[in-house]
């Protein structure tokens, strides 16, 4: 038996199908993954993300700390807003990406992802050092995801008067706090929604009444293809401690200013945005019928012997294109097409700038 | 619990096959697989024509989870594919039994149907592959 999260009996009474997930037991998906990934694309559905790691660093160097730990760069927050950004080793590769939250001068709130979870506190603890910061991991909080062109009204429903004025100010990349309740205009799906921290003990509540008003439960599954369509890096599978964010295409989230800002990493990002990196991330989509897997090997004519291979990093099944989509590590030098080996065959994909899907739209 | 009609012959690789009139048979995979593999999003069906081993790939089935190989139950040749699948791989999840029939198989050797699993054998060899 793995972990459990508070919502793990929802879960079964609501038909879900179990697996384990970086040592925890959670919901696949309920019947159909492809139903729950139209639900978050067309109305709004919720996803149990309490197995994921919150950690809060107070004190009064959180922010300095922050500014050394990170690639991106906490001084581009306004109060209450959220970044996302990659915290990596000194080779520049990408321990883990994350979300921080600046909350207070002396309070960020960070959330990692489940399956790193011992070596981020691990690197964050020993990396802290002198700084004054404390590092305090919230096990008790459980996370619901809300998502989907009608999951803010829905939440809003369910929520007492204060929280939910001050949820409907929210912008996107915007978080709130109300007692012991969080709400982030968050998500990891390419729609609109919150993100909702709070006691594990109250969570089993909130469920009920968000499922009252029509939330659908969405499983671990359509959470991955809404992220693929969404363009959205898997932390394991697009990138890992020997990936750097130019070639997973997160440079977007590297805060080269100042170029006094001395974060872990950067000597060797530096290096290698000077010399040019060798392969960068890139979107796939099937011109033929069939299913782009992980590990699938991509095929680039005309970028050199040997230099000429790339491979599937996250591919899939896209519900919303009827196609076959997949985000690819390639040759710099790839254009506009490529190939992929399926089974001994070479398919040919055409080569797209991700997303794939925002708010519920096709954009390839 | 799986639905498994008492009239289909049955493989441990978890397709059916339903002898026709001409001597010919029809060869799909059970509910029981298409429950293990989630919404189905594409099915890759053999040319007619082509020679099938017993126990040969001969099919690929891709769901929204992985892609499996679908094994020929008999010997034999494939006379007919169902062209259905191609714009609706979901009617596997739907009517595994039924509309859900991959391919149309002449057996080389009839006989070799009385080596596949009846309802009940394969009733049981599921059970006890899930423990």
């Amino acid at each position: 038996m793995g972990h459990r999260t508070p919502l793990y009996n929802e879960h079964l009474a609501a038909g879900a199908k179990i697996v384990d997930f970086a040592g925890w037991d959670m919901p696949i998906h309920y019947g159909s993954q492809i139903e729950e990934h139209h639900q978050v694309r067309r109305a709004a559905g919720m996803f149990d993300v309490s197995h994921m790691t919150i950690v809060d660093l107070r004190g009064a160097e959180t922010r300095a700390f922050l500014k050394h730990l990170i690639a991106n760069n906490v001084d581009k927050l306004k109060p209450r807003q959220a970044l996302y950004t990659c915290m990596l080793n000194e080779q520049g590769g990408v321990i883990d990406d994350l979300i921080v939250y600046f909350m207070q001068e002396d309070w960020f709130r960070i959330v990692v992802n489940a399956a790193t979870r011992a070596k981020d506190l691990a690197w964050i603890n020993q990396r802290v050092g002198a700084y004054k910061v404390s590092v305090t991991e919230q096990p008790e909080l459980a996370m619901i995801a809300v998502q989907g062109p009608q999951a803010r009204e829905r939440v809003y429903e369910v929520l007492d008067a204060k929280l939910r004025e001050q949820a409907a100010q929210l912008k996107p990349f915007y978080a709130t706090c109300e007692g012991e309740v969080f709400i982030g205009r968050t998500g990891y799906t390419g729609e609109d929604g919150f993100e909702l921290l709070l006691p594990g003990k109250d969570a089993v509540q909130l469920w009920r009444a968000l499922l009252e008003k029509g939330v659908k439960p969405i499983g671990l599954g359509a959470r991955d293809t809404l992220r693929l369509e969404a363009g959205m890096n898997l932390y394991g599978t697009d990138m890992d401690e020997t990936i750097t964010p130019l070639e997973c295409g997160l440079e977007w989230t590297v805060a080269w200013e100042p170029a006094a800002r001395n974060f872990i990493g950067r000597a060797a990002l530096e290096k290698q945005k000077a010399q040019g990196a060798q392969r960068k991330l890139v979107g796939l989509v099937l011109n033929e019928k069939g299913v782009l897997r992980n590990h699938l090997k991509v095929i680039v004519d005309g970028v050199g012997a040997g230099a000429g291979e790339g491979e599937v990093t996250s591919g899939g099944f896209s519900p919303t294109l009827s196609k076959a989509i997949a985000l690819a590590r390639v040759p710099a030098a790839t254009g506009a097409q490529c190939a992929v080996e399926i089974r001994g065959k070479l398919v040919p994909a055409t080569v797209v700038k991700p997303p794939f899907v925002r708010n519920g739209k096709s954009l390839v | 619990m799986s639905n498994i009609p008492k009239h289909l012959k049955y493989t441990k690789t978890h397709e059916w096959v339903e002898t026709q009139p001409d001597g010919t048979v029809k060869v799909g995979i059970t509910d029981h697989a298409q429950d293990l593999l989630g919404d189905v999003v594409y099915v890759e069906l053999p040319k007619p024509g082509r020679k099938t081993k017993a126990g040969e790939a001969c099919a690929v089935v891709e769901s929204v989870k992985a892609a499996s190989d679908i094994y020929s139950p008999l010997a034999g040749e494939v006379v007919e594919t169902n062209g259905a699948l191609t714009d609706q791989p979901e009617l596997v999840n739907k009517d595994a039994y039924g509309s859900a029939w991959m391919l149309r198989l002449k057996p080389a050797n009839p006989a070799e149907l009385n080596s596949l699993l009846d309802a009940e054998g394969y009733e049981s060899f599921i059970a006890s592959e899930a423990h």
